[in-house]
């Protein structure tokens, strides 16, 4: 169709897909806002367990805030701050909120390291860091490595208005999804050939979607990697404090304590959406080891500050260091018992999931129910279970996996009492798969002759171009 | 520095202007009351803290929405979780009817049109970002306000080619202005994409008049390109003649739904009208649905704290409350502004005449010892330490002609602003006896030797940063 004469007259930012909303991804959160499940309003509708929220935790922080009267500027105790706080747009950010971040973030790595305040850099949610991060550090063209799976909203916040270009370091279940030196040294062979001009490697530790944390060696060996091709290492963070066993998290900021390092070369993302359960306040932080990469970030910050009222709230709230304690703690408590309640549910019908100690999510392998290994088999699978089974889950695909068969399943953003419903319906699914493959395998025993490959039922939903008021409206993973 | 973006390390953010490093100087050495009378008076700062008053008697009188409740129940972890980029709908319905209510009602805006970002600054960013590719331009009349240049080019690779706007006409846009522009992108090979206007000005404090919007609007129709109107300032407008939006002059042409419509874009915010920086409230207006889909996908890497649009959209929705804070906003400002322009009057000084903004635009070529920029910064580096007020020079707002100075009234107490004219009249006095002004030449050049090297970088570096400009 060709573009009318004001289509023409926009960017190409504005008319291309690199904001990858129009992916068939974005299909089953669309099956779920048609029909969402309510225990009592609609119980048969589809169970959101795409979203990657953590619900398990507000009854504390509404507890705090009622007992902290002060540190809203709307309260009667508080709104002599209200002047104060509202004109203040200092792109520095209250030094009370960069100290209280810087805080937190070295509770959550168990006081291990300490964060400086003055490195804090607000953004606008740790997609407005990432994005700042790739503004800072490279130019249109330029690219980075980023092991898969992967958070499939990487590549819109790193590269869709900065035009820097992600290149996949595949994993596979070989070997549990690790990161190999092998398969980075491949990738960055094979991108300097193709002359494409790497500047760095992003990683998310915690993983999205493995849920797992990076082992000590590893980290070592990707610290290792990225000094030696003098390249950054950009490590999301943002699940830091939502790590409920072991193996337990290690930072990227601990690694570069104990090893050699070029400190320029190393930037931490972060947020409070997470490990606190807030992505509304919109609270990203970008947090480099490089003074020229904090400056700029700084003032580029400007296009995505924290609101001062949320800076105001949350300096109070994260520096009660008694709080902060006690939150952590029962966040890990918490997410664990979800955790096991909805694993164990899993192994009793046969279903597993990699072995993981962090994040909001398991992932689910389903490989033996895929008709075949591919990638079709896997969509075909997957719209079944949004269609049959109810359930929003997330595709291995969208996350860049390059193994057909696994699922993305979050089990935090719901109550008890959904997690069994959905357990229920998964048994039932399986049960019944296991009645046609048991059917087919006697029917297969009977034939006589028929060599036709039988062709799948393809009731597809095809990719097709989102409406402005498109499911992605609420969180994108 | 190595291995950084070319974004990095370059000066597009605009922060080594004179604008931004008097803000440094006062940060050194702030004027207070009590602990530092002796300090500088900040008056480089658009902020409205005149009606904080009303704002604050809300929030006692309604402790609600404030506390995370609606009706009694707690809604804060809906609050917390609420990051959809379509916004909170009751705080855009609450948002477009404001902006209606400042238009006095002669134009409605559909809330579906709107998206909403963090703050103005993300606001201008996106639209350039939806509407230029980089190397592409956009038209600005001069004098524009500072923050354009990161804003708008920065991290986009957009360019502005300034529009000429003089004191001999009181710095209206013309059409020779709007032509010459043009031909001037052409010359230097740029694509011009649009003209971006500031509607109340920032510096001027004028408002546009119809024959400036309908010659905008011909302008952009003829040569097919956007109209951007950064209306910020739209709630501050204290006198005659009112604020014609731009919309207003489309909808009186009956350009509804035709071409032209769908390139007219607004940008809003509740940062000068409502006095709220802190809270990072920005809104683009389109009638183009694809600008707007583009523009709310954008709008993730800066949204707006859902804390915050749930107080706002509660105090917006108060009908009682805006129509009174509009008015009586009106009144102090109108107040204020008469303040500052009678006591530089008292100094022998001139303003433009204002009737809108935070600021009066202050002719003080009177005062140069030449008719030159450098003259422009030799005045201000004594403003800024003997006088020890902060002003903005022109030439940070690229002004072309040297000797203005934009200066804030509504930023402090009235108290406040008495001393700082005050001290303006004692300098002008001692300035104008010491022969300092244009008629007295015979010290020039060693003078110039006294003074320090970072005066004379500054004044070259403004032309420097900006080589293509004249």
């Amino acid at each position: 169709m060709a573009l009318s004469k004001n289509q023409q007259l926009l960017s190409k930012i504005a008319t291309n897909d690199r904001h990858g909303e129009n992916s068939p991804y974005f299909d089953g959160w669309k099956a779920y806002d048609k029909n969402p499940y309510h225990p009592i309003d609609n119980c048969e509708g589809v169970i959101q367990m795409g979203l990657a929220e953590n619900q398990l935790c507000f009854d504390l922080i509404q507890k705090w805030i009622r007992r902290n009267p002060k540190a809203s500027i709307c309260t009667a105790e508080g709104v002599h701050e209200f002047k104060n706080i509202a004109i203040f747009q200092d792109y520095n950010g209250f030094k009370e909120f960069r100290q209280a971040v810087a805080n937190f973030m070295g509770k959550a790595r168990g006081g291990r390291v300490t964060y400086d305040p003055n490195r804090i850099v607000m953004s606008g949610g740790a997609t407005g860091a990432n994005e700042t991060v790739m503004f800072c550090l490279a130019n249109p063209g330029d690219a980075f490595l980023v092991p898969s799976p992967c958070y499939p909203a990487f590549d819109r916040d790193c590269g869709w208005r900065t035009g820097v270009q992600l290149i996949p370091v595949n994993c596979d279940s070989s070997n549990n999804f690790l990161i190999t030196k092998a398969a980075l040294e491949a990738a960055y062979e094979r991108a300097q050939q193709d002359h494409i001009n790497v500047k760095g490697l992003i990683i998310a530790n915690p993983s999205n979607p493995l849920g797992t944390v990076l082992d000590r060696d590893t980290l070592r060996s990707l610290v290792s990697f990225i000094n030696e091709k003098k390249i950054h290492l950009v490590s999301d963070e943002i699940y830091a404090a939502s790590v409920f066993s072991t193996p337990s998290f290690v930072s990227v900021s601990e690694i570069i304590e104990e090893m050699e390092c070029d400190r320029d070369l190393i930037h931490i993302v972060y947020s409070l959406s997470k490990d606190m359960g807030l992505p509304g306040f919109r609270v990203g932080i970008v947090y480099s080891y490089n003074d020229a990469v904090v400056n700029c970030g700084r003032k580029m910050s400007s296009f995505g500050l924290v609101s001062s009222q949320t800076q105001h709230l949350l300096a109070s709230m994260l520096s009660d260091d008694e709080f902060v304690d006690n939150f952590l703690k029962e966040n890990s408590k918490r997410l664990a018992k979800r955790h096991s309640m909805f694993t164990k549910g899993l192994e009793k019908v046969g279903i597993a999931c990699l072995k993981s100690s962090a994040g909001l999510f398991v992932w689910m392998d389903l490989r033996r129910l895929l008709k075949e290994q591919t990638l079709e088999s896997e969509m075909n699978l997957w719209r079944v279970i949004i269609n049959e089974v109810k359930l929003n889950v997330s595709p291995g695909s969208s996350f860049h996996c390059s193994e057909p068969g696994w699922f993305r399943v979050c089990f935090a953003n719901m109550d008890d009492d959904t997690v069994e419903v959905a357990l229920e319906r998964i048994r039932v699914f399986v049960e019944k798969q296991q009645v046609k493959s048991k059917r087919k395998f006697q029917n297969n025993l009977n034939l006589k002759l028929s060599c036709t490959p039988r062709r799948y039922d393809e009731s597809v939903m095809s990719p097709h171009m989102m409406s402005p008021r498109s499911p992605l409206v609420r969180a994108r993973t | 520095m190595r291995h950084l973006s070319t974004k990095a390390t370059c000066n597009s953010h605009g922060q080594d202007s004179s604008y931004f490093l008097g803000w440094e100087e006062y940060e050194k050495n702030p004027y207070d009351e009590v602990q530092n009378p002796k300090g500088i008076i900040q008056m480089g700062l658009a902020e409205n803290q005149l009606s904080f008053d009303l704002l604050e008697s809300w929030l006692e009188k309604n402790p609600e929405p404030a506390g995370f409740k609606r009706d009694g129940k707690s809604i804060f972890r809906e609050l917390a979780l609420f990051q959809d980029y379509h916004g909170l709908p009751a705080f855009k319905k609450a948002l477009v009817e404001f902006m209606a209510e400042i238009r006095g009602n002669r134009v409605s805006f559909d809330p579906n049109h709107m998206v909403l970002t963090a703050g103005a600054t993300s606001a201008n960013e996106t639209l350039m970002f939806c509407l230029a590719e980089p190397g592409e331009a956009f038209l600005l009349p001069t004098p524009y306000y500072p923050g354009f240049d990161r804003d708008l080019k920065w991290r986009t690779g957009v360019e502005i080619v300034p529009i000429h706007c003089t004191s001999s006409n009181d710095f209206q846009i013309t059409e020779t202005a709007l032509e010459a522009a043009y031909h001037e992108a052409q010359q230097r090979n740029l694509r011009v994409k649009g003209v971006l206007v500031t509607n109340p000005s920032n510096p001027l404090g004028t408002t546009l008049s119809r024959s400036e919007l309908n010659l905008l609007i011909s302008f952009i129709t003829t040569k097919g390109i956007h109209l951007i109107s950064d209306e910020i300032y739209s709630g501050t407008v204290f006198s005659s003649p009112g604020f014609v939006s731009v919309m207003e002059v489309l909808k009186d042409r009956n350009c509804d739904e035709t071409e032209v419509w769908d390139r007219v874009h607004i940008v809003n915010s509740l940062s000068k009208d409502l006095g709220l920086p802190g809270f990072r409230v920005g809104a683009i207006y389109s009638n183009d649905d694809m600008v707007v889909a583009a523009a709310t996908k954008m709008s993730s890497f800066g949204l707006m704290s859902s804390q915050t649009q749930y107080l706002l959209s509660a105090l917006l929705s108060d009908k009682k409350f805006t129509k009174n804070y509009i008015s009586e906003n009106q009144k102090r400002l109108k107040k204020r502004q008469n303040m500052l322009v009678m006591g530089l009057k008292k100094a022998g000084i001139s303003c433009l005449k204002s009737n809108a903004g935070l600021f009066c635009w202050v002719n003080m070529r009177h005062l140069l010892r030449s008719d030159t920029f450098e003259a422009e910064m030799e005045l201000w580096k004594k403003i800024v330490y003997d006088v020890r007020l902060n002003i903005s020079p022109g030439s940070s707002c690229h002004c072309t002609e040297p000797g203005w100075f934009r200066v804030c009234f509504a930023n402090m107490t009235e108290e406040t602003l008495d001393l700082a004219i005050q001290r303006l009249k004692d300098f002008v006095v001692e300035h104008t006896a010491n022969g300092h002004s244009k008629s007295n030449n015979s010290s020039k050049n060693s003078k110039r030797k006294l003074l320090p090297k970072w005066v004379l970088r500054l004044s070259s570096r403004d032309r420097d940063h900006e080589p293509d400009e004249r």
